[in-house]
């Protein structure tokens, strides 16, 4: 790779310890992918933040680097934490889990990263615009990025993620370049989607498709998608298919600028069915734990749930996960008095997929697709997908 | 025996090796405390990295498995170096935090599970070929 003064200076450690382990992993990963130049980022988020993911390694190794002297240059947010900063104790975590996540997020905020601790960052004021180039981790919130915002990033790790930020630089390759961001794959759609459960069951069904055939899908036949179905498709795309980029006709930034690829995959009702149908292995009686925000809430989603909730009370542990941000928003307008009043439990900062909860549920009711592949591998709970509305009856039940 | 390949992380090493024609996943695949291979069927499942030279032909599965390769380091049970056909993000960025000498673009079919060694920078030199006179 070809680096300039400044950039050779962060490299032979001129710059301090932790600049120099972050421009050693770009020059590694810019020589891996064939990239011939660092170009410079205007936005990082960044993964590894649950200190259940994290575990004690991580936690040093982010200790070690704020302790070297690693200071971000550009905005750089922070992904969902293990647990909700303030509310923790309501949610059942332990306080040596609140300590360890405590030293996480402090390691971050020495590094001066925003410790937002949202996978919608989108939602709270990191939303890059079309064309820029970003490093995000957090694979829901890349595909969101590059696909309905039209920016521009690879699929970042957290320790990548982290060199970006504390370097301003990511290695020019994958896609930061127009030639990589041509679909490859038209799939059709013959059915109308409504609900956010069924975005996330056909981000399943082409995630599944792509993850054998590598491809960036070109979806038609959407008439039209609201930014919550978006971030449902996004979140299930990435997880079942590793997909960081997808074109909607008449939908998303780019796709105008393509021809739907010739090779067409048809997507029928009674396919997405039976694709909805695969993540249900629980029925409605075993549910002991109901979860809405995965990605995290927007303010329209909270008055949603305000409105079913109002006057009445559940009868199952239900987390209402958010970023803490959008979370005071509905403190404003009235959402969280009524929400709470129901009995139902804001999960701010954190989620069903990143809090340590493994074995203290049975079976799960969420509307996303994404959190019902995760509650099922890493919690080995049974899985219920139903649309939103109707999640929110079954707390009540 | 003379190999060249592409230094990911700079170093020298000097051990015995042990190889996989499988793929390795650090996060859940190799017990973060013990350097042992848990993974279910991995044909390394039981056997010991740390201290190895470990030949495998690239990484797969969790980002994470970065962080898994430094926790090796810090308890001293990371192999003492890594040697891959093709190096991909994950072990790439866990051989830099963790500081493990890593090389790829190798031949790894032509190298035996208790051969002798030497990795200097991008060249890996077998000095015992052979794990029977070894």
């Amino acid at each position: 790779m070809l680096l300039n003064p400044e950039q050779n200076a962060m490299l032979d450690g001129s710059r301090g310890y932790a600049t120099r382990k972050a421009m050693q992993i770009l020059v590694a990963l810019g020589e891996i992918y064939g990239a011939e130049r660092m170009i410079p980022v205007s936005s990082v988020q960044i993964a590894g933040v649950s200190y259940d993911n994290l575990g004690e390694a991580g936690l040093q190794f982010l200790s070690e680097m704020a302790d070297g002297g690693g200071k971000v240059c550009v905005q750089t947010t922070l992904n969902p934490a293990g647990m909700d900063i303030e509310n923790w104790r309501s949610l059942g975590i332990q306080p040596d889990f609140a300590e360890k996540q405590g030293r996480v997020l402090e390691a971050y905020s020495r590094m001066g990263v925003s410790t937002t601790c949202t996978c919608t960052p989108y939602l709270t004021g990191n939303r890059p615009l079309f064309g820029e180039h970003i490093a995000w981790s957090e694979s829901s919130a890349v595909c969101y990025a590059n696909s309905v915002l039209g920016a521009r990033t690879n699929r970042e790790g957290g320790p990548s993620a982290l060199a970006s930020a504390l370097t301003g630089l990511t290695p020019e390759y994958g896609y930061h370049l127009a030639k990589n961001r041509r679909p490859t794959l038209t799939f059709q759609l013959s059915t109308r989607l409504k609900e956010t459960s069924e975005f996330g069951g056909l981000g399943k069904m082409i995630g599944e498709h792509i993850q054998v055939s590598k491809g960036i899908p070109y979806i038609k036949g959407i008439q039209s998608a609201t930014l919550e179905n978006l971030k449902s498709l996004c979140a299930s795309l990435a997880t079942y298919g590793g997909a960081a980029l997808f074109h909607m006709q008449g939908v998303t930034p780019e796709a105008s600028s393509f021809t739907p690829p010739l090779e067409q995959v048809e997507v029928s009702q009674p396919e997405l069915e039976s694709v909805m149908q695969s993540l249900n292995d629980a029925t409605a009686a075993e549910v002991d734990f109901v979860s809405l925000g995965c990605p995290h809430l927007s303010i329209h989603e909270i008055e949603q749930i305000a409105r079913l909730l109002e006057g009445q009370h559940v009868k199952k542990e239900f987390w209402i996960a958010t970023a803490r941000a959008t979370r005071q928003i509905a403190d404003q307008l009235g959402y969280t008095r009524i929400i709470e009043a129901a009995g139902a439990k804001f999960a701010a900062d954190t989620c069903c997929v990143v809090a340590p909860i493994q074995g203290r549920f049975t079976a799960m009711a969420t509307d996303s697709a994404k959190a019902c592949y995760y509650a099922a591998a890493k919690n080995k709970f049974k899985t219920l997908l139903l649309p939103f509305d109707e999640v929110v009856r079954l707390a009540l039940q | 025996m003379i190999l060249h390949g592409r230094s990911i992380f700079q170093g020298n090493a000097q051990g015995e090796t042990l190889v996989t024609s499988q793929p390795i996943s650090f996060f859940g695949g190799v017990d973060p405390e013990k350097g042992i291979v848990v993974e279910r069927g991995h044909p390394l499942e039981g056997q010991c990295i740390a201290g190895k030279v470990l030949v495998f032909p690239t990484g797969k599965g969790s980002t994470v498995g970065s962080y898994t390769l430094y926790r090796l380091k810090m308890n001293g049970r990371a192999p003492l170096a890594i040697l891959n056909a093709e190096c991909e993000t994950i072990i790439a960025v866990g051989c830099i935090i963790a500081e493990i000498p890593c090389v790829d673009q190798l031949p790894i079919q032509e190298i035996r599970s208790g051969s002798l060694v030497q990795i200097d920078g991008s060249v890996v030199i077998v000095i015992i070929e052979d794990p029977a006179i070894h």
